[in-house]
């Protein structure tokens, strides 16, 4: 089951395969990440060479699924035809204090009024849509 | 600062079409551009054949050697796009115009935007592709957008870490709202707002309310930038750029959100350049405009540009601080982005300039320096300072 309606345009990985690994690990419920080979620095989204060092040996490392909400919003307003009868629906920024502090982004599960802490602790969830054309899958974040 | 545009450029005319609602041009955006650029000569008292060069910003589409052979240019000499998306070039625009006059590439450089959003696409949509790969396909799927989306987590984060109350946000709308008022150009003219209607508003995106948001328009703006020698050709009151810089912070082009220093406008950098260059202070700010996509972008833009504490923002957003004649530091004089019309920001710059001649339909009384801050949150920003004859 999704968390949002159906229609919204869905996620690819790139052409050119920068962010192939990410997509491969969520679609076996696993979270990868950039992490550069060479100083074993975090980093996300993903880049062709490491920020810290300039190594171009950057590889795609599995993490704990878990982290804090860095940030979130609440939306109202539908901007996609899809969305039309959504009602609200919660977007959450994930920070992982175990790779650097870097952060996702997905929906936060539950109720879409529920109150929202920052700093809360949450958890991964693997959203499939194996059934679409192109089949992906969404990473969403629910509250510990 | 040895290298320096202070002073060097002077604002010879400004002008603009009629602003209209979205959809509401009855000319196509091309002919909204020349008609601006035409203003702007008339206003400069120049013959539009005697421009050289043109700067916009946004991915503007009207070419500029377009406009050049539909205006009968002769001698066509800089033609200059800022990157970035938003309003985020509005000065940037005016400063690489006035760089090419400040270094002899250029005599009488136009800085232009047109924009016509009921002919090319809204931006307060979200893309209509079945699928998307790339910076968008860790956000889109998830709902997350529009401007207005992509913004609210910085503003959430920034109003939880300093206390800020929704009521700060409210008197910047308000502030837009009032100066409208006294704008006939402004498409928000006699359509006043108020706390209770404010509050009323519904939610587009938590924390911002309809009223937090800007509009989306028709129409097309202009300057006439020329060498400050030329800056009394025209009986305005002369007008100066005393400062022009743009820019970002470390890694503020992080995709996916992670900018490491995250709820900023992105003027933590610019700011001070911009004030150095200019050798002015905060407090010797008239009169602020400052760009409002989003209500929130504007607090943190002012707490960026030192005219207020991040800690004192309840204190500080109330209206009466922000409206002319009279407030702490009127800011968004004209209706600006939310109330006048939603030009991308140049006509901010438009009201700087009426600001120092004297001109503005809500008149700070001798204001000799103005600001402008151009696309708080995107990246890179830019801002701007105008000053009269009396800085120099
Ligand atoms: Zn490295």
């Amino acid at each position: 089951m999704s968390y949002l309606h159906a229609g919204l345009p869905k996620p690819m990985p790139r052409p050119d395969g920068l962010d192939a690994a990410y997509w491969e690990a969520a679609a076996q419920d696993v979270l990868k990440v950039q992490r550069c080979n060479a100083c074993k620095g975090w980093q996300w989204g993903p880049e062709w060479i490491c920020h810290r060092c300039l190594s171009d040996d950057v590889g795609f490392e599995a993490v704990a699924p878990t982290g804090r909400i860095y940030s979130y919003e609440r939306v109202w307003h539908p901007v996609h035809p899809a969305l039309q009868e959504q009602g609200p629906y919660l977007v959450a920024l994930v920070e992982l204090p175990q790779c650097d502090g870097i952060r996702m982004v997905g929906n936060l599960l539950g109720n879409p009024r529920q109150a929202v802490r920052i700093g809360a602790a949450a958890h991964a969830v693997f959203e499939h849509h194996a059934d679409d054309d192109p089949a992906f899958t969404l990473v969403q974040w629910q509250l510990d | 600062m040895t290298r320096s545009l202070r002073g060097k450029v002077a604002v010879l005319g400004v002008g603009e079409t009629t602003y209209y609602k979205r959809g509401g041009a009855p000319e196509a955006e091309g002919k909204l551009a020349l008609q601006a650029i035409i203003a702007a000569c008339e206003d400069a008292g120049i013959s539009p054949k005697s421009v050289d060069g043109f700067a916009s910003f946004s991915n503007d589409q009207n070419d500029p050697s377009r406009l050049a052979a539909a205006l009968g240019i002769k001698d066509l000499r800089f033609a200059n796009m800022q990157w970035g998306g938003g309003g985020g070039g509005g000065s940037a625009a005016v400063g690489n115009a006035a760089a090419a006059i400040a270094t002899g590439m250029a005599e009488c450089v136009v800085v232009f935007r047109a924009l016509a959003q009921g002919q090319f696409g809204r931006f307060g949509q979200g893309p209509r592709r079945n699928a998307i790969f790339g910076d968008m396909a860790f956000t889109a799927p998830y709902g997350l957008m529009s401007p207005a989306q992509m913004f609210a987590m910085r503003v959430t984060r920034f109003m939880h870490d300093h206390g800020v109350d929704a009521a700060a946000l409210r008197a910047i709308s308000l502030a837009s709202y009032h100066h409208a008022q006294n704008n006939p150009r402004a498409v928000m003219h006699g359509r006043p707002l108020d706390a209770e209607k404010y509050d009323a508003s519904r939610w587009i995106v938590e924390p911002f309310r309809l009223y937090d948001c800007c509009q989306e328009n028709d129409g097309a703006a202009a300057m006439v930038l020329v060498p400050a020698e030329r800056a009394k050709e025209t009986n305005h009151r002369p007008t100066y750029l005393l400062s022009a810089v743009s820019g970002s912070h470390y890694r503020a082009g992080a995709s996916a959100h992670n900018t490491p220093d995250y709820a900023t406008s992105c003027f933590k950098t610019v700011a001070p350049r911009l004030y150095e260059m200019a050798g002015v202070k905060p407090a010797d700010v008239d009169v602020l405009q400052s760009y409002e996509n989003f209500t929130g972008g504007v607090l943190m833009s002012m707490v960026e540009h030192g005219f207020c504490e991040p800690d004192a923002c309840n204190e500080f957003f109330v209206k009466e601080n922000l409206i002319a004649p009279t407030g702490k530091l009127p800011t968004n004089t004209s209706g600006g982005n939310l109330a006048e019309c939603y030009m991308h920001g140049l006509g901010l710059n438009i009201e700087a300039v009426r600001q120092i001649r004297g001109d503005s339909t809500n008149q700070v009384p001798d204001a000799d320096v103005a600001l402008v801050g151009s696309g708080p949150m995107v990246t890179p920003v830019s801002s701007s300072i105008f000053g009269s004859e009396a800085t120099l």
